[in-house]
């Protein structure tokens, strides 16, 4: 015990030191930059005394103010091509992409782990069973390597961009940079938090002292949101810029800036799908460790966090949508330009990778709950509904995936007489798109109500009611999803067709509430039939979450390739200008194989990962063996 | 009695290729077969993930190619399958790869990104700001409002409904003569899905106006502000919505 306490600690000074060094580092050199922009003198004194200055000037009147700001603030630059540094051998922007989606893959893994982790944490305190706290720490201790990864590329990151696009560059810091400023110092709480999270983790496991770990893991957690939302309010001002004038000068309001008319939607889409991710990766690494695993009992326990890491990844699944519409919807309405280079120009086709890719997430999804059937003999009762499952999913997914414009050779055109086709065009737009998601979850969780009772028998006398009435829900839920989708969606007007999504989740979402509550008191107490045998699980399954892991990593890198490029040539929309020589809009070719080679990346240093943790926890295992 | 898995599973994707291609036997409304790969490529994924999904279905799928495969006594039925599997791989090949005279796929969206301002007029619009400036007669003045139609419906067929019909159903006199094909209105997917300032900026510019990206453009649509006034594009403006039933898109009731 004692001597693997010092090699924990010896581990632990380590990583802080090769934190705070990083952290000073980069601190160091984004201070100097921030100094040489002259707008901004970022010395701490200097923006307090700035901040006087300005509240002495203020009893001054009105007129004096706008000199004051004219001075402060600058419009937006017109930059030429010669004021993009070139770097011989390395193209910019292709290393800005790449190195931003590697931090942004790893951040999200970061961020979403300790959500996982305080959860599941919680969970076993409520339960007082041992094995949640467990696999808690398992879940942070993978995390963390992958934690001191995202640091390297944030800092390779702010290299990157100072170095390819330091006028934008300064021109962001001129308007933000007191939150750039706050996130340096947030991450470097992060950092405290994270550690004392994990390296406290089994000092503080008792009583009062696992409260304050609790709390440990909420301020992490806390940190760690609003660490994201600063990053999300400068992303998001550059699409849809506010606290700016038409010219980009800043009027001196920062909260204006940040609160932009994307900020909300992308801070909400990007939040639920980091947790939907984390729990991808995490069942990745479950699957590695249970096809990797010698004996039952391991099998068992990788088997089981598998299983609660795909649940994870369902729950984040399941608003996905919803979420994703929401933030389109403001993007159309934030500019019908963006809008409809988004869905109805070049970028269209993406959307419909984009939609295969998100079929193939609850494809794998549905996957694992049947195959997770086998875990008990009494699963043979309910092996027979997974055909019309099955059926009713890929029907839906036919629909959400037909694209808007068809692709078709010159003889089809002809064949069809015009590029509309008759039964396709309806399926085309949004109304069928959203009936099509909305049924496509409701039968996603039907696996999961089928799976959960897979090996029990409910025995309260209300059961053939209980039954009677889930089944009724659903009905009824379906038929409204199709009447609201079908006639609101194609006989009235776009207001009403897109309100009409709105009920239409709310009755998706009445279905999963209202059956779980009857489900969980139908089957308090509930007879077992068979065991579920954790471990009895056929390895194909596996694969499963490896391709969830890997078809969400890709989402996120295309998603955030279109979410980025349909600013087209503007570093700030409207208002900043991208002259460089790499501001043209790839093809769809060149896109996708970027987007393709960092998942490449990302998959192999996750795989590194997963193979330090696998051998570090050897180590542990030796080590215990030899007490 | 249960069929046996394998056969299952070749029923199934022969059932689900003929449904695909029934549209365009039957219906003559061909799905393009760009989509057809893609939804046997779904149907096939689900048909075989379902069948793996429990062990027994699993075995009765793999166990007859295993046995094909490994029994000695089926090496006559085992040299068949090994000849005629190749062969139908390297025809695919061959159909797939064979040079034809068709024109290439043009990937054109059909309703592209419009210029944030447009110059039409001798003026300049901004797009994000623009709108109909008689729509609000609706409802203070349907009199007015039901007269304006009415004069758009004039402009319409004056101008327009040579090329995109009498019925707005995109079937006009020389409508057949143009690649691309001259729009259908009463379309779900067309005016019903934009915005009144992106109908303006694609009547006032036409084909021409249309922007460089994912050119070339080779639309027939005229520029109208060479023939006809600012008033009346956005009076035929009214005439296609009313005419259709559709209503422009808009944020606000
Ligand atoms: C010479 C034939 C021709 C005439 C005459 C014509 N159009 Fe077109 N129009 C087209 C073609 C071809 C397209 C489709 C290609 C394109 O998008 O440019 C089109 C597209 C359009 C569109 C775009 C619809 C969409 O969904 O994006 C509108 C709107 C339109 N026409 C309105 C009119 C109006 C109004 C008139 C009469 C003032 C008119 N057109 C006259 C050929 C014509
Ligand atoms: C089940 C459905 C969906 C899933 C699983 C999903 C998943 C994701 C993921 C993982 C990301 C990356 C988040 C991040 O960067 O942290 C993302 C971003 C994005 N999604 Fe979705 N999404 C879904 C639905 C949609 C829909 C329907 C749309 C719109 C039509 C949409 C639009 C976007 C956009 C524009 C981004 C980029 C935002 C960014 O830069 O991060 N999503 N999505």
């Amino acid at each position: 015990m004692r001597l693997s306490s010092i090699v924990v600690k010896k581990n632990l000074l380590l990583k802080m030191g090769f934190t705070v060094a990083l952290f000073f580092f980069v601190s160091l050199f984004a201070f100097q930059f921030l100094e040489s922009t002259k707008f901004f003198p970022i010395g701490v004194d200097t923006v307090y005394a700035a901040e006087q200055a300005v509240t002495a000037e203020k009893p001054a009147g009105a007129e004096a103010k706008p000199d004051a700001k004219k001075e402060e603030y600058q419009p937006a630059p017109k930059l030429t091509e010669k004021d993009y540094p070139q770097v011989k051998g390395i193209n910019g922007r292709i290393m800005a992409w790449l190195v931003a989606q590697l931090h942004l893959w790893f951040a999200a893994f970061v961020l979403a782990v300790p959500i996982l982790v305080f959860i599941v944490e919680i969970i076993g305190m409520a339960t007082k069973d041992k094995r949640y706290d467990k696999m808690a720490y398992e879940f942070i201790k993978v995390s963390l390597t992958a934690y001191s990864i995202t640091a390297v590329f944030g800092g390779l990151l702010l290299f990157t961009l100072v170095i390819f696009y330091p006028d934008f560059m300064r021109y962001m810091a001129n308007i933000f940079s007191p939150t750039m400023l706050a996130y340096a110092f947030l991450f470097f709480a992060e950092s405290a938090c994270l550690y004392i999270y994990y390296y406290g983790w089994h000092a503080m496991e008792e009583g009062t002292a696992k409260w304050v770990h609790l709390t440990i893991g909420w301020m992490l957690n806390i940190i760690g949101t609003v660490l994201m939302f600063l990053a999300n309010a400068w992303v998001s001002f550059m699409m849809s810029p506010h606290g700016v004038d038409a010219a980009g000068v800043f009027e001196g309001n920062i909260w204006h800036a940040i609160h932009n008319h994307l900020w909300n939607p992308l801070n909400l889409h990007r939040t639920v799908a980091n947790v939907a991710y984390g729990g991808s990766i995490i069942g990745a690494y479950a699957a590695y460790k249970f096809l990797s695993a010698r004996n039952t009992e391991e099998k068992a326990h990788y088997d089981w966090m598998g299983y609660t890491a795909n649940f994870i990844a369902i729950c984040g699944l399941l608003p996905l949508p919803f979420a994703g519409y929401w933030l389109i919807a403001e993007i159309y309405a934030y500019s019908q330009q963006m809008g409809i280079t988004l869905m109805g120009g070049v970028f269209a086709w993406l959307f419909i990778i984009q939609a295969v890719l998100i079929g193939a997430l609850f494809l794998s999804v549905n996957y694992y709950l049947w195959c997770g059937m086998e875990r008990s003999k009494g699963a043979e009762r309910y092996t027979k509904y997974i055909k019309y499952i099955a059926f009713v999913i890929v029907a839906c997914f036919l629909v959400w995936f037909t694209p808007h414009t068809l692709i078709m050779t010159p003889g089809e055109l002809k064949a069809l007489g015009g590029p509309y086709h008759k039964y396709l065009g309806p399926l085309g737009i949004m109304p069928a798109k959203n009936t099509a998601v909305n049924i496509m979850l409701i039968f996603t969780f039907l696996s999961f109500l089928l799976y959960r009772r897979c090996n029990k028998i409910a025995t309260v006398s209300w059961a053939p009611i209980g039954n009677a009435i889930q089944a009724a829900i659903f009905v009824a839920a379906i038929i409204n999803i199709c009447i609201l989708g079908i006639y609101y969606g194609y006989f009235t007007n776009t207001v009403l067709k897109v309100g009409s999504s709105v009920p239409q989740v709310a009755s998706t979402l009445f279905v999963i509430i209202s059956c779980m509550i009857i489900d969980v008191f139908m089957f308090k107490g509930a007879k077992e039939v068979a065991p579920l045998q954790w471990g009895k699980i056929p390895d194909r399954s596996q694969y499963a979450l490896f391709i969830l892991a890997v078809s969400f990593t890709w989402l996120m890198g295309l998603m955030g390739f279109i979410r980025s490029a349909i600013r087209q040539h503007w570093h700030v929309y409207t208002v900043f200008r991208d002259n460089s020589p790499d501001a043209f809009t790839p093809t769809i070719g060149y896109a996708t194989k970027v987007v393709s080679i960092g998942v490449i990346i990302f998959m192999a240093i996750v795989i590194f990962i997963f193979w330090l943790a696998h051998i570090s926890g050897k180590k542990n295992v030796s080590q215990g063996a030899h007490h | 009695m249960k069929i046996p898995r394998l056969l299952l599973f070749v029923i199934i994707v022969v059932i689900s290729y003929g449904i695909f291609k029934a549209p365009g036997i039957l219906l003559n409304q061909p799905i393009p077969s760009s989509l057809i790969v893609m939804y046997m490529f779904f149907a096939v994924v689900t048909t075989l993930l379902w069948i793996t999904s429990t062990e027994k279905d699993m075995q009765g799928l793999v166990g007859p190619i295993k046995t094909m495969i490994q029994d000695p006594t089926k090496k006559t039925l085992r040299n068949i399958v090994f000849v005629i599997v190749p062969l139908v791989a390297g025809g695919i090949t061959y159909t797939q790869l064979k040079p034809s005279y068709e024109a290439p796929v043009e990937l054109r969206s059909i309703h592209p990104a419009p210029p944030s301002t447009v110059k039409a007029f001798g003026k300049t619009f901004n797009l994000a700001t623009l709108v109909n400036p008689y729509r609000k007669l609706e409802k203070e003045d349907p009199a007015k409002f039901t007269q304006l139609v009415k004069e758009g419906g004039e402009v319409y067929f004056k101008n327009c409904f040579y090329c995109h019909g009498d019925k707005l159903d995109g079937k006009g006199h020389y409508a057949h003569g143009f690649n691309p094909l001259p729009l259908a209105f009463t379309d779900i997917g067309t005016i019903a899905q934009l915005q009144e300032s992106f109908v303006f900026w694609r009547i006032s510019t036409g084909g021409p106006g249309l922007p460089k990206e994912a050119a070339p453009w080779v639309s027939a649509m005229p520029v109208w502000e060479n023939f006809i006034t600012e008033d009346e594009v956005w009076k035929v403006i009214l005439f296609l919505y009313n005419y259709t039933g559709y209503a422009p898109r808009s944020w606000e009731k």
